[in-house]
């Protein structure tokens, strides 16, 4: 794996100048939102603000092809200033793109145009208009500096950049007090996050520069990795794996990502499922250096990975709102990336990053397309046969189900086999139990939501069924190309075992290495065969039980007792949290406000006033206006001085 | 023999005399003459070390302490003239005008 | 100077000094500095400074204090009850003023400067002397104090003057108007 890292250094830089409007078309956008967006109106507001992500598209695109018409370990780079100089530190606003990077700007431009797209008709009835398409170009902006940021200063800068946006459009609704408190929650849970990410930042500086490197690009990180100290790389990986949780809604972290779900629908897909979630994925498989450096680090991303994968699925099964049915898996799925990482699969992170970010940014837009033309029912009991009357949205998301079911043929199978398939061949097979168990799981539930909520009759109030429509084109296009890029977007990874040649590996090994699987064909067709038998398993179960309603919940709460109920109540994760950090810190600074602040601060504060007063009172009488009392004061103090120095002189003289 | 010490002494007295003299009195035409006694006071210490010295810039600025001196006369006089004309007092600690 | 003048001499300037100081009569103590400044001229004199003890006697004795006891006169004061008035503020006075000057001959008695390091020259002290000294190294600083004697005395006139383009009401100008009238 060192070798990769060479590799890295190696890398054949092309410097260009265009890289830099890739985040700027979009920070344009938000500028031309702010000022002119409530004046000329709705359609030009949606014009501009996919115009601007269409344009960050097409630069995109062009560094894309550049990278990849070029050798491989091409890096473009646009060097735009010198951001900070202090000391031994500089840190450039340089942006790359390298096959790593290449792959995610198309995903953020590409799935952000389609969402933006969506977002026209989703959006439609709102009033503020301009401030949602803001928020969402900033985001795109902000996500765009993580990307292609050369340096860990400036990732942080996009870092925090997609942290606000995502606060500000949970909380979009702001009157609503829960959804604004939705938007605080996921604030102050990455702030925890961001803080890992600052203090690892600030540990790898620190022991880089006892290797005489001033710099934190991800180059220099990578290729000195593995000359730190043991404890340099560890503490500088697992602080980092903090700011990851954080941001990527990994346990213990993960809190934030289902109530995020307060936030219009698009912004679910776009920056809670496609985007900005994987950011912290993103992260690590840039530092890949770093982590392997430290192995115990890259077990514990593997381990917290797989256990999240479980954990999230077993809240999946037992939720009935439809969108946190998708959070839930999101927050699994994405486990299932931190698994790929964790056993040095990046290429197949990476690849499931990218399909899942099809996939669920389709769910996540189904899913709203439903809410949309039930009016704003979002409780699948409430729902049922709306296949009749939203026969695009229906197909497609049946597309989507089947791709995260992981079923053959369609995306989400390669890359979620890829991930089980390596860490079988890593050796970790508790990892593989876990993540074939979850992978069971996850068709279980999601054909569950599938059919409560396309099959049979529906269930709800009939006016509602009465007004139900498909949703208008500006929303349907979007789920037809996000749909077939679920269908096709696998095959730029079949594995050589099926015939094909594991291009997107081949293609990501500059940036993060490559995998070598080492298994006998036999030996991975076996997985797959055990993995896809246990997503049809998981599928058809499910079919079965629900075809016949919402009821077949009372199976499940009969068979597994107790459990169930805490399934359904996300295993009462927040109450956990109230209590075990909650409120002991609440207490805390109660008891601190009483003891310390009160007592000693003001005490100090009010002390000092109390003196100065009453020092001023008693000075006062020395300032009795009378000219000859300061007179007598200058001839005291000089007969004190001139007694004091007779003195000293003649004690110096008998001394 | 008597020497520069002894008109420094000498000096040294007066001065102090003439601090004692504008701390102790109300009368502010007496702290004035005080004053001038401190400032003669200061100009035999010079003449005195100018003759130790055998340097004449001590004579010379006797005179400028001299000029000064009456200038200062001159103007704080005329202070006291309108001091008393407004308050009909020349007492020093009944005119505490500075105090707030 | 031999000691059997300097020290009657010391001694009268210095009760003429105290004098100053103790007189409750403000034309006593006016006269009393004026006999402290007649032994400083004599000092003075025996210092070679011939015409800084000319100027003592025609500028000191002479002008500046006549018009001392001209102020005196005019204001007619009357005498107050002295060092009375204040005991506790004299003792403090008169106790930190005995400290300075003993402090001080205490230092002196502990220096060098008993014998003079250098003979003086036969013009030493000689108005021609002082003259080009005045009129050469500090004449600017010489032409600048006619500066300042001249803006004294203008000042002087200013201040002591009763105000003329007030005459017409300056029979009803009560005491408080005029000092209200000054503090603007």
């Amino acid at each position: 794996m060192h070798a990769a890292a060479t590799e890295v250094t190696a890398s054949l830089p092309i410097a260009v100048s265009y890289l830099r409007y890739i985040p700027l078309a979009p920070l344009v956008g938000v500028l031309f939102h702010v000022a002119l967006g409530y004046r000329l109106g709705r359609r030009a507001v949606g014009l501009v603000a996919c115009a601007a992500v269409a344009v960050s598209f097409a630069l995109a695109a062009k560094a894309f092809l550049t990278v990849l018409g070029s050798a491989a370990g091409t890096v473009v780079t646009d060097n735009v200033y010198q951001w900070l100089s202090s000391g031994e530190f500089t840190a450039n606003v340089t942006f790359s793109v390298d096959a790593l990077s290449s792959v995610m700007i198309m995903v953020v431009t590409g799935v952000g145009f389609l969402i933006h797209l969506y977002s026209i008709g989703y959006m439609a009835h709102e009033e503020d208009y301009a401030r949602f398409f803001a928020y969402l170009n900033l985001f795109t902006a902000a996500m765009l500096v993580l990307v292609l940021a050369d340096n860990l200063p400036l990732m942080f800068v996009g870092w925090e950049g997609v942290g606000l946006c995502s606060y500000l459009l949970i909380g979009f609704w702001y009157t609503d007090p829960e959804k604004a408190s939705a938007g605080k929650k996921a604030f102050l849970v990455n702030r925890i996050g961001d803080a890992g990410f600052v203090l690892g930042a600030f540990t790898i500086f620190w022991a880089l520069v006892d290797l005489g490197q001033g710099s934190l690009t991800f180059a220099t990180i990578n290729a000195r990795a593995a000359e730190l100290p043991a404890w340099a790389s560890l503490a500088g990986a697992l602080l980092l794996f903090v700011g990851a949780t954080g941001k990527s809604a990994q346990i213990p972290l993960y809190v934030w990502l289902p109530d995020a779900m307060a936030g219009p629908t698009p912004v679910s897909a776009l920056i809670h499922a496609a985007t900005m979630v994987t950011a912290g994925v993103y992260m690590v498989a840039r530092l890949h250096g770093l982590f392997e450096a430290a192995p115990a680090a890259l077990q514990v991303v593997g381990i917290v990975g797989a256990a999240t994968a479980l954990l999230a699925a077993t809240i999946g099964i037992a939720q009935t709102d439809i969108k946190k049915v998708l959070a839930y898996s999101t927050v699994s799925q994405l486990g299932y990336m931190f698994l790929a990482l964790g056993v040095g699969a990046y290429g197949a992170g990476i690849f499931h990053v990218m399909t899942h970010a099809f996939f669920k940014a389709l769910l996540f837009l189904g899913a709203g397309s439903v809410i949309h033309g039930l009016h704003d029912e979002q409780d699948i009991r409430r729902m049922g046969g709306v296949a009749q009357k939203m026969p695009i949205t229906h197909a497609t998301f049946a597309l989507g189900v089947l791709a995260i079911a992981g079923v053959p043929g369609l995306s989400g199978f390669f890359s979620k086999d890829e991930i089980l398939a390596s860490a079988y061949a890593g050796g970790h097979f508790g990892l593989w139990i876990c993540g074939v168990l979850g992978a069971s799981i996850t068709a279980f539930y999601m054909t569950r939501l599938y059919v409560l909520t396309f099959r049979g009759k529906f269930r709800g109030d009939h006016h509602k069924w009465d007004h139900a429509h498909e949703s208008p084109i500006q929303m349907t296009l979007p789920l037809m190309v996000l749909a077939a890029l679920a269908v096709v977007g696998g095959y730029v990874g079949v594995p050589e075992v099926l015939g094909g040649n594991n291009a997107f590996a081949e293609y990501l090994a500059p940036s993060v290495g490559h995998h070598q699987l080492g298994l006998a064909a036999g030996t991975e067709l076996m997985l797959m065969g055990i993995s896809v038998a246990a997503a049809l398993t998981g599928i058809g179960l499910a079919w079965v039980m629900y075809s016949k309603g919402p009821d077949a919940d009372l199976i499940l709460k009969n068979k597994l007792g107790g459990l169930y109920q805490q399934m359904r109540e996300a295993y009462n994760i927040d109450a956990v949290y109230d209590a075990l950090v909650v409120q002991p810190l609440m207490r805390a600074s109660d008891a601190l406000w009483h003891s310390v602040d009160v007592r000693v601060i003001d005490g100090v504060a009010n002390g000092t006033a109390a003196a100065v007063n009453s020092a001023g009172e008693g000075w006062r009488r020395w300032s009795t206006g009378n000219v000859q009392h300061y007179m007598l004061t200058v001839l005291v103090g000089v007969a004190a001085l001139i007694l004091a120095l007779t003195l000293s002189s003649l004690i110096g003289v008998a001394g | 023999m008597i020497g520069t010490v002894h008109y420094l002494a000498l000096s040294a007295v007066l001065f102090s005399i003439g601090a004692v003299g504008a701390v102790v009195r109300r009368n502010v035409i007496i702290i004035f003459m005080s004053i001038e006694l401190m400032l003669n006071a200061a100009n035999l210490a010079f003449v005195a070390g100018s003759n130790s010295l055998g340097s004449m810039n001590g004579q010379s600025i006797v005179f400028f302490v001299m000029t000064v001196a009456a200038a200062e006369a001159a103007v704080g006089l005329a202070v006291i003239l309108a001091l008393f004309r407004n308050r009909q007092t020349v007492a020093a600690d009944e005119i505490a005008l500075l105090k707030w | 100077m031999s000691p059997l003048a300097f020290y009657p001499l010391a001694f009268v300037c210095i009760a003429s000094a105290m004098g100053v100081v103790l007189s409750r009569n403000p034309v006593r103590s006016a006269l009393s500095l004026v006999a402290s400044l007649f032994c400083l001229a004599v000092f003075y004199v025996f210092l070679q400074a011939h015409l800084v003890a000319a100027l003592q006697i025609i500028v000191y004795a002479g002008a500046v204090m006549v018009l001392f006891l001209f102020v005196i006169t005019l204001l007619n004061l009357e005498s107050d009850r002295g060092l009375g008035e204040k005991p506790v503020l004299s003792a403090i006075g008169f106790g930190a003023g005995a400290i300075v000057a003993g402090g001080l001959i205490a230092a002196l008695s502990r220096t060098s400067l008993g014998a003079r390091a250098v003979t003086l020259v036969p013009t030493f002290g000689t108005t021609k002397v002082l003259a080009r000294q005045l009129f050469g190294d500090y004449l600017v600083a010489f032409e600048l104090t006619s500066m300042l004697l001249l803006v004294a005395v203008v000042g002087a006139v200013v201040l002591a003057k009763r105000d003329g383009s007030y005459e017409g009401d300056e029979q009803e100008a009560a005491v408080p108007a005029r000092s209200e009238e000054a503090s603007h």
